[in-house]
């Protein structure tokens, strides 16, 4: 097979990203609009709950606990020179809740879910299941798109709870078993660093992070053109589109809660 | 040949037709890019009658069935489904025309993490009717195709002729009053090929469902029009010579993205076009 190269004028590009950008600000508008009309698909809500947050579990609680381990040891070895080992647990305790459980979760998440999306909703469009399922009365967004953004803005919210916390107890563990920190020591320094800001941000961030893992994957799905390596093609795209979006969007999240309650 | 029987055989279903077309293409266009696929297409298919669609691949065959449920609109022109007219109609208003049309694809499009049954009864059970009734239509129309055997089944366990029978069942359980049928035998064995054909020219007799049916194959054109099927015998029988012409059963050859022929089986058969005689030939 001859490999054609082509050209693409950047009007052209440009042109092709609003369009991409008009049609998933469409697709989350419909999908966040569906919430609120009838039919409500909860039991295809609840199974992709179960696939999304239950599926998800192992990597979820394995990266929480690597996680707030490193942060730990890398922290650890240049407080020591302060004589600050003491303060381990605010900085794991802070880093993991505020920042790192959040963005963790939702790259993992976002690793996981938004390519099976793409490629399960992209093998949908070029086997005609779309139509199919359009011509027999049902919308695709509502069957397939809401479930899977509610689906995933839930679970989210609940897997960062577990990484924040299995987080935490990482770091514990490296904190106690490396550099002989006393137990209650640790804890008391983790809870007492935490104030309700620090709280509200690492649970808001999930729920963000959630939608859109679950619109992007759903939107690369839906926008899938050119049989199987279409479907290779979108679900590449979605896992790049969403870690990407994850990233800007948690430094804008993060920017505007400082804007709102002042810094620390 | 016999076909199997549909144990609530509706005779309500069979009576008079109500007035007007059962649809109507009026001077429809639809482009890709710059690449006109369909210019001012105007046809009628009459209620009960169905209509057999050739062309070569790339005519536009597929597009045209597409346009007449409403999964793209047209770049111009109207389009009339039942008498009202889908184009400019909201989606949920296109949802609900659709409910009235069946539709099988060209390659079944099963979905194919549900089972059989599932994948039939799927518009009941949108419907919410209850699981007691879901299963006596599913099992009705499964026995119609002849795949009662295959209820507890998922799609890739099939081969493609049972697949392409599961998709006509799916789209004949709530009874629709149009059926478009997208090359039903493409790629098909012709036993299997004419398993089918019988299942849509029951359909047509049966039910008098109004249908358009793309092809490739102009046999199973000229099988359904040269065929009828007898309720008595159970049976699809070869019409005797005279009455050729006495099914309702018409022809519509796309050319160049346009209509170059639409009438009957003699009309088609005694066509001086040299293209047309060269694809029947």
């Amino acid at each position: 097979m001859a490999l054609e190269l082509e050209l693409i004028s950047p009007f052209e590009l440009a042109r092709d990203f609003v369009l991409a950008v008009q049609e998933y600000t469409l697709l989350s508008g419909q999908a966040l609009a569906n919430f609120f009309r009838r039919p409500l698909y909860m039991g295809d809500m609840l199974q992709q709950a179960d696939l999304i947050g239950v599926g998800s579990l192992p990597i979820v609680v394995l990266t929480g606990l690597s996680v707030g381990a490193l942060l730990a040891l890398n922290s650890a070895s240049t407080l020591q020179r302060f004589g600050g080992v003491t303060l381990i647990g605010q900085l794991v305790s802070l880093g993991m809740v505020t920042e790192l459980g959040p963005l963790i979760t939702g790259l993992m998440v976002a690793g996981r879910n938004a390519s099976g999306m793409a490629s399960e909703l992209g093998s949908m469009i070029v086997t005609e299941q779309i139509d199919a399922m359009r011509a027999l009365g049902t919308d695709p967004t509502k069957k397939l798109v809401t479930p899977r953004v509610g689906a995933t803005a839930f679970m989210l919210f609940f897997l960062t709870i577990i990484a924040d916390l299995l987080g935490l107890i990482g770091g514990y563990g490296v904190a106690h078993l490396l550099f002989g920190l006393d137990t209650q020591q640790y804890w008391t320094s983790v809870w007492q660093i935490l104030v309700f800001r620090d709280v509200f941000t690492g649970l808001i961030k999930p729920v963000l992070f959630g939608f859109l893992i679950a619109t992007v994957g759903c939107y690369y799905g839906m926008s899938t053109r050119g049989g199987t390596q279409g479907v290779g093609r979108s679900t590449t795209q979605a896992v790049v589109a969403s870690s990407v979006l994850i990233l800007v969007v948690d430094f804008f999240v993060t920017k505007l809660i400082f804007a709102i309650f002042g810094y620390r | 040949m016999s076909a199997p029987t549909l144990p609530s055989e509706n005779p309500a279903v069979s009576v008079a037709n109500p007035p007007g077309y059962a649809l109507e293409f009026d001077n429809v266009s639809i482009a890709f890019d710059d690449k006109v696929v369909l210019d001012r297409i105007s046809f009628r298919l009459s209620h009960g009658e169905t209509k057999a669609i050739f062309g070569v691949a790339g005519s536009g065959k597929s597009t045209l069935l597409k346009l007449a449920i409403g999964l793209m609109p047209p770049d111009s022109g109207h389009i009339y489904v039942l008498g009202q007219e889908i184009t400019g109609m909201t989606q949920a208003q296109l949802f609900e025309m659709r409910r009235r049309v069946g539709i099988v694809f060209q390659e079944s499009a099963l979905f194919d993490s549900l089972r059989v049954y599932e994948n039939v009864a799927y518009r009941l059970m949108e419907e919410h009717i209850s699981p007691e009734e879901v299963e006596r239509r599913v099992r009705e129309v499964l026995r119609f195709v002849e795949l009662e055997r295959t209820y507890d089944m998922f799609p890739s366990e099939l081969s493609g002729g049972m697949r392409r029978r599961v998709a006509i069942a799916r789209a004949i359980i709530t009874e629709p009053e149009v059926l478009l049928y997208d090359s039903p035998t493409g790629g098909l064995d012709p036993v299997t090929s004419n398993t089918i054909i019988e299942l849509i020219v029951k359909q047509r007799d049966v039910y008098k469902t109004s249908a358009l049916l793309v092809t490739h194959r102009l046999q199973d054109a000229f099988t359904m029009a040269t065929h009828q099927f007898n309720q008595k015998t159970n049976q699809m029988v070869a019409l005797p010579k005279g009455q050729l012409c006495e099914v309702p059963m018409s022809f519509l050859m796309l050319r160049d993205s346009k209509v170059i022929f639409d009438g009957d089986a003699h009309q088609l058969a005694t066509s001086r076009d040299d293209y047309i005689r060269e694809y029947i030939s």
